[in-house]
C-alpha cells in the first residue's frame, strides 16, 4: 500500500481524499475533467427518498473566502439514484462511493438506506443530520444528541455498510452528540457541514438567499472546522472524517494531524474544478516537505 | 469546458456603467452564441459568470455592466492582466429552428450575446431582423456595431432619448418573423411572451455557485423538468419554460 492510503471503516482508500457532498453532484461533470478514480472516494449528492426540487432561488451568495448555499437537497430520490445514476457513474468510477443520504424522519432515513444497500458500487453511508436548508428534517437530528441516536440506529438496523454520520456545526457541543451516534453503533463520524449563515443585499436591504438564510462553507470556516475535527476525534474512538474549507494538501495534513482518518473537500471544487486532483499530486511533496512518511501515522498527531 | 487563462487585451467603458473587455487566449471549446464564461477574480471566492458578445478560435469580446463587486473589480482591470477562466460553460442559442427571418430581441446589458448570435445567423444565409431596448440614450451601446452588419435594426428607449420611444414589444408589433432569440430583464420576457408569434428561445440569468453543474444552485423548474441555468441552460426554448409569478 502506498504512503497516502489510508483505512476508512475497513476500506482501504488509496489517498485520503473525498469531494464532499452537494460539490460534485453524481461525478460524472467532474469525470469530463479528469479521471476521478484518482480520489479516495467521492460523496454523492445529498440523496432522499422522494426526489426534491429544493429552495426558491436565489439560493447562492458570495461571501469573503467562501459562500452561503441554500439548495435544499435537490436531488432525483433514491429510485433515480440507483436505476439511474449509479449506473451511469459506473462507467467512470470503479471505486466505491459513499452514499450520503438525508431525511425528515428516522423511519425515511433507513428507508432510503435500505433501498441503497444492495449496490454493490457503495462503501459507505454518510447519513447527513446536518442540513441547514429544509425544515422539519436535516439539521434538527443533528442538534439533539437523542434524535441523532435514534437515526443512526434506524439505519444500523437495516443496513450492511459502515455508517458514518454527518454532523453540524450549528450546535453547543458537538462532541456530545458525536458520542451519542458512537454509542448508537454508528461505525464512523464526519464533520462539519455548513455553519448557518446570511447575507443582506445593501441595495434591495433584503436577504439575498430566497430562503433568508443558508450554510456557510469555503476556506474561512476551516480553523472552526479544524477545532471540532480535533474535539471530536479525542472523544470518539470510531474514524472521523474531517471537512470544512478544505483547499490544499497542506489543509489535508492539517486536518489529518487534528484526527482526521480522512478528509473531504467541498467549497473549493466550486471555483476550481481541479482542486481534488491538485491535492492528490501536491500531497506526496508536501508530506516529504513536513517529514511525514505515511498519512495513516499522523492521523490525530495533533493531541 | 476547460480552465484557460485569457490576458485582457482592451477594457473600455462604452456606456453608462458598461464595459467591453476583449481578451485574448484559446477560445476554440466556444461552439454557440450565448455560451458565458466563469471569471476567477482576486479577493472574490465565487467566479463571476458572463456571457459571451462575440469570439474567434483565439479571442473573446465580454460586455458587461458594473452592478456589483465583481464587475467593478473587472472594470479596473488593465490591458496585459491574466485572468483564469471556465470556458465555455452553458448550452448557447440553436440556431436549428430559427427559420429564414428570425428576430433578436435584447434588453440592457442582455444585448451582448444576441451580437454573436447575429453574426452566426448571418453565416448561415438567414435574415435576421434586430431590436435593441435601453432606458435612455446614455445606456446605448453596441447599435453601431450591429448596424455594421448589415441587418434591420430598431433602437428602443424608454425615455425616447434616442431611437423609437417605448419598449422593445413597440418595436416588436409591426415586424413579420420566423422565430425570435431574446437575452434581458425579466420584465422584458413576460412583455415578450405576452405577444410573440413563433417559438423561440429566452436565456436566463441566475447567481450561480461553479457555473458547471456540480453545485445546483442555480436550478430552475420547467415544463420538461428540473433544469440547471448553467449546464442545461441558461437558453431555454419557449415551449418548456414556466412562467411563475
Amino acid at each position: 500500500m502506498g504512503k497516502m492510503s489510508i483505512d476508512l471503516c475497513g476500506i482501504e482508500l488509496e489517498n485520503p481524499v473525498i469531494p464532499a457532498s452537494g460539490t460534485f453532484g453524481y461525478g460524472y461533470e467532474f469525470a469530463e475533467l479528469y479521471d476521478i478514480n484518482i480520489l479516495g472516494s467521492f460523496s454523492f449528492k445529498g440523496t432522499t427518498l422522494a426526489p426534491r426540487f429544493g429552495n426558491p432561488p436565489p439560493r447562492i451568495a458570495d461571501c469573503t473566502a467562501g459562500l452561503i448555499n441554500a439548495v435544499g437537497l435537490q436531488n432525483p430520490g433514491v429510485d433515480k439514484v440507483i436505476s439511474e445514476e449509479l449506473p451511469k457513474l459506473s462507467r467512470f468510477f470503479s471505486k466505491k462511493v459513499i452514499a450520503n443520504v438525508s431525511g425528515f424522519s428516522a423511519e425515511e432515513y433507513a428507508e432510503t438506506c435500505q433501498k441503497l444497500n444492495p449496490c454493490d458500487q457503495i462503501g459507505w453511508f454518510e447519513v447527513n443530520v446536518s442540513c441547514p436548508n429544509v425544515h422539519g428534517g436535516g439539521m434538527s437530528f443533528g442538534t439533539d444528541p437523542k434524535a441523532a441516536a435514534e437515526v443512526t440506529r434506524a439505519v444500523k438496523k437495516v443496513t450492511t455498510k459502515p455508517v458514518i454520520m454527518k454532523l453540524s456545526p450549528n450546535v453547543t457541543d458537538i462532541v456530545s452528540i458525536a458520542k451519542a451516534c458512537e454509542d448508537a453503533g454508528a461505525d464512523g463520524i464526519s464533520l462539519i457541514n455548513t455553519l448557518l449563515g446570511m447575507r443582506i443585499d445593501l441595495k434591495t436591504k433584503r436577504p439575498v438567499i430566497a430562503n433568508t438564510m443558508g450554510g456557510f462553507s469555503g476556506p474561512a470556516i476551516f480553523p472552526v472546522a479544524l477545532r471540532m475535527v480535533y474535539q471530536v476525534a479525542g472523544a470518539v474512538s470510531i474514524p472521523v472524517v474531517g471537512m470544512g474549507g478544505v483547499c490544499s494538501a497542506e489543509d489535508v495534513i492539517e486536518m489529518m494531524l487534528a484526527g482526521a482518518a480522512a478528509v473531504e473537500v467541498g467549497a473549493a471544487n466550486l471555483v476550481d474544478p481541479f482542486i481534488c486532483q491538485k491535492i492528490i499530486e501536491e500531497l506526496p511533496a508536501v508530506m516529504d516537505k513536513y517529514k511525514i512518511n505515511s498519512l495513516k501515522e499522523i492521523i490525530g498527531g495533533a493531541h | 469546458m476547460e480552465q484557460k487563462v485569457f490576458t485582457v487585451i482592451q477594457n473600455i467603458k462604452i456606456a453608462k456603467d458598461v464595459y467591453k473587455m476583449e481578451l485574448s487566449g484559446d477560445a476554440s471549446g466556444v461552439s454557440r452564441p450565448g455560451q458565458f464564461v466563469n471569471i476567477r477574480l482576486d479577493s472574490l471566492f465565487l467566479r463571476r459568470p458572463i456571457s459571451i458578445c462575440d469570439y474567434s478560435r483565439n479571442s473573446l469580446t465580454l460586455i458587461y455592466k458594473k452592478v456589483g463587486a465583481g464587475t467593478e473589480i473587472m472594470s479596473k482591470l488593465g490591458v496585459g492582466q491574466k485572468l483564469d477562466l471556465l470556458i465555455p460553460l452553458g448550452n448557447g442559442y440553436s440556431t436549428e429552428k430559427s427559420g429564414e427571418t428570425p428576430l433578436l430581441i435584447g434588453g440592457g446589458v442582455g444585448v451582448p450575446p444576441l451580437y454573436g448570435l447575429c453574426k452566426k445567423l448571418l453565416a448561415e444565409s438567414k435574415r435576421p431582423t434586430v431590436v435593441l431596448g435601453f432606458g435612455s440614450k446614455d445606456e446605448v451601446f453596441y447599435e453601431e456595431e450591429f448596424r455594421a452588419l448589415g441587418v434591420p435594426l430598431f433602437v428602443t428607449t424608454v425615455d425616447g432619448t434616442f431611437g423609437q420611444k417605448g419598449f422593445v414589444t413597440d418595436a416588436m408589433a409591426g415586424l413579420a418573423y420566423s422565430y425570435f432569440y431574446t437575452c434581458g430583464p425579466m420584465p422584458m420576457f413576460r412583455a415578450i411572451e405576452s405577444i410573440a408569434k413563433t417559438g423561440g428561445q429566452y436565456s436566463f440569468e441566475e447567481r450561480m455557485g461553479c457555473g458547471f453543474g456540480a453545485c445546483m444552485g442555480c436550478s430552475c423548474k420547467t415544463l420538461t423538468g428540473n433544469k440547471r441555468i448553467c449546464k442545461e441552460g441558461p437558453v431555454l426554448e419557449r415551449e418548456e419554460i414556466l412562467w411563475e409569478k
